[in-house]
């Protein structure tokens, strides 16, 4: 019977001297201290918890990195320039850096760890992305697949972004969704209403996100959202706008389109929507309140498959048809795509094809 | 000066004659899936040799200073065991703190030297060849510079066969297993020159 206890006590002790061992250890070696964060040369200085990764870092901190693979090294969007501190390079990181990258100290901010003083460079625009709370003002039916969500911001209470721009929506936990999840939906409203924004949602059978706003989601929930991000925008010239999208994609063209409006841009414009039938049309009344406002906008919508519809008037075929007849060439011309991926690489390459340099052609691929 | 000279005998047996991965077939699953280049190998192997060293002085000293005293070498592999894991998570932590990149590069497999069988097999084999603590540190040392010396071989020797044709069934493991085989054919081949039990 000693002999029970004493083998009993002999492990014990072993064990916890090993254990008392590795928290010694840790303390010293997984303690870093306060740490220094500088952005962009002292125009804000944090003072964080060092040991994690700089990008959870600066999300406690209310400065949002885009970031689709939520910290996991897969996507490569987390990029921040480190200038100081940023320690070596890790393989982890070189797949996603371009060399010219990678001399100009752009590192993956969810790869390295603040371990000590630190000094990045962020685009200034970032301190503007802000994680919001927001409540479901309406939902309402724009076709029979799909869907605007209108949410009203509760916290902070206004938001700035660059029409054309997109937010990361937080799908909560539901049955078929064990863990939260982002997607990526543009914002279809104007930027003069910084008091709320309008997404355009379409049913995807099986879709984490579509499933839950469509099927769960109901008027004065509460849901959280972070943004703006993206560089799909309107840039500033005198060039003839053609902007072209299919589905879905008109969230952002219309938000480009509320911009033309309400700053009184006079440049030529052309709004090419295309869908498969009649019914899939929407934002047509908005379409026509856009038209009086600006006196240079055309709009040309097409649908691929009119005849099971009977009557229409439009014009016939896909997006690509009616650029194909309406541009001669490219000369002062710019174009705004948005859309499902195929389209936007066909229309990329007609209208190259047709002479507008690529760097003049913007598009938002939507998956 | 003669226990100090078979130490230095235990010692090179180890590394040659007697090589853990290429005569006793210990080690393999990191062997295999972490040589597909010099340099992972070879800090796989600094953390190996780091690892068996000091787990076999710390198996040594507890093993006959507290079980053998207190009659308890029945708990021997649960008491292996706990060493080793308790090392190489503070061998972790170290090299997390040191070197970043290594860090990176090692991966989930810098935590599996806990379960590397040649780490537990060499703790067990100074047992039961009767080593003393000199010769057992020795055969750690040994041990691991021998299994760092197999799986940088077997690194460089992957690293040049990425340009060459091998049959498709072949490649990745298959490839892989069959040099293994040469090369521990050829280390066997000095297994008679010493005796180290």
């Amino acid at each position: 019977m000693d002999h029970f206890f004493l083998s009993l006590i002999a492990l014990s002790c072993l064990g916890a001297g090993l254990a008392l061992l590795l928290e010694v250890a840790d303390s010293y070696l997984g303690f870093y201290g306060e740490c220094e964060i500088d952005i962009n040369g002292g125009e804000k200085e944090l003072t964080v918890q060092g040991g994690r990764t700089l990008l959870s870092t600066l999300m406690e901190q209310g400065i949002f990195i885009p970031s689709a693979c939520g910290g996991r090294g897969s996507c490569g969007y987390c990029k921040v320039k480190v200038t100081q501190g940023g320690g070596p390079l890790l393989p982890t990181e070189t797949p996603y850096l371009e060399p010219e990258e990678v001399k100009d100290n752009v590192r993956l901010s969810c790869q390295i760890k603040v371990r000590g003083d630190i000094e990045i460079e962020i685009p200034p625009e970032l301190f503007l992305i802000k994680e919001f709370r927001s409540r479901v003002e309406s939902l309402r039916d724009l076709t029979h697949e799909m869907k605007e969500l209108r949410l009203r911001l509760i916290e902070p209470d206004t938001i700035i972004f660059k029409p054309g721009q997109y937010i990361q929506f937080q799908v909560p936990e539901y049955e078929q969704c064990p863990e939260s999840v982002y997607r990526a939906y543009s914002i279809a409203s104007p930027s003069r209403e910084p008091n709320g924004i309008s997404l355009i949602v379409t049913r995807v059978p099986g879709g984490l996100a579509t499933t839950y706003i469509h099927e769960i989601l109901k008027e004065r929930d509460e849901v959280t959202f972070n943004g703006p991000y993206g560089d799909f925008y309107l840039r500033d010239s005198t060039r003839e706008i053609f902007l072209v999208a299919t589905g879905s994609g008109l969230a952002p063209i219309m938000s480009i389109l509320y911009q033309i409006a309400n700053d009184g841009i006079s440049r030529r414009t052309t709004l090419i929507f295309g869908a498969r039938h009649k019914k899939d049309l929407f934002y047509l009344e908005e379409m026509e309140a856009l038209k009086q406002k600006i006196p240079d906008l055309e709009v040309i919508l097409t649908l691929s498959r009119p005849e099971e519809e009977g009557r229409w008037e439009g014009e016939r075929g896909r997006v690509t048809n009616v650029l194909e007849k309406i541009i001669k060439d490219g000369a002062n011309k710019e174009a705004y795509l948005c859309g499902n991926p195929a389209m936007v690489e066909s229309c990329v390459e007609l209208l190259t094809k047709k002479g507008i340099p690529g760097e003049l052609i913007f598009y938002d691929k939507f998956g | 000066m003669e226990l100090g000279l078979s130490a230095f005998i235990v010692f090179f047996a180890a590394i040659f004659t007697n090589n853990i991965l290429l005569t006793n077939f210990l080690g393999m699953c990191s062997f295999l899936a972490i040589s597909r280049e010099v340099k992972a190998s070879l800090g796989l192997g600094l953390a190996v040799i780091f690892v068996m060293t000091c787990t076999s002085a710390l198996n040594y000293l507890v093993y006959h200073y507290l079980l053998v005293p207190l009659g308890l070498e029945h708990f021997r592999f649960i008491v292996f065991i706990i060493v080793i894991a308790a090392f190489v998570q503070l061998v972790e932590m170290v090299i997390e703190r040191s070197s970043p990149v290594l860090y990176v590069v090692l991966g989930i497999f810098l935590p599996l030297i806990t379960v590397n069988c040649a780490i537990l097999g060499v703790a067990l084999f100074m047992i039961i060849r009767n080593y003393t603590f000199l010769q057992s540190v020795a055969y750690g040392a040994g041990g691991g510079i021998g299994w760092t010396l197999a799986i940088v071989a077997m690194g460089g020797i992957r690293q040049k066969l990425k340009g060459a044709n091998i049959p498709k069934p072949l490649e990745g493991p298959g490839i892989t297993l069959i040099i293994a085989g040469l090369m521990a054919l050829a280390f066997i081949g000095f297994t008679g020159m010493i005796q180290i039990q």
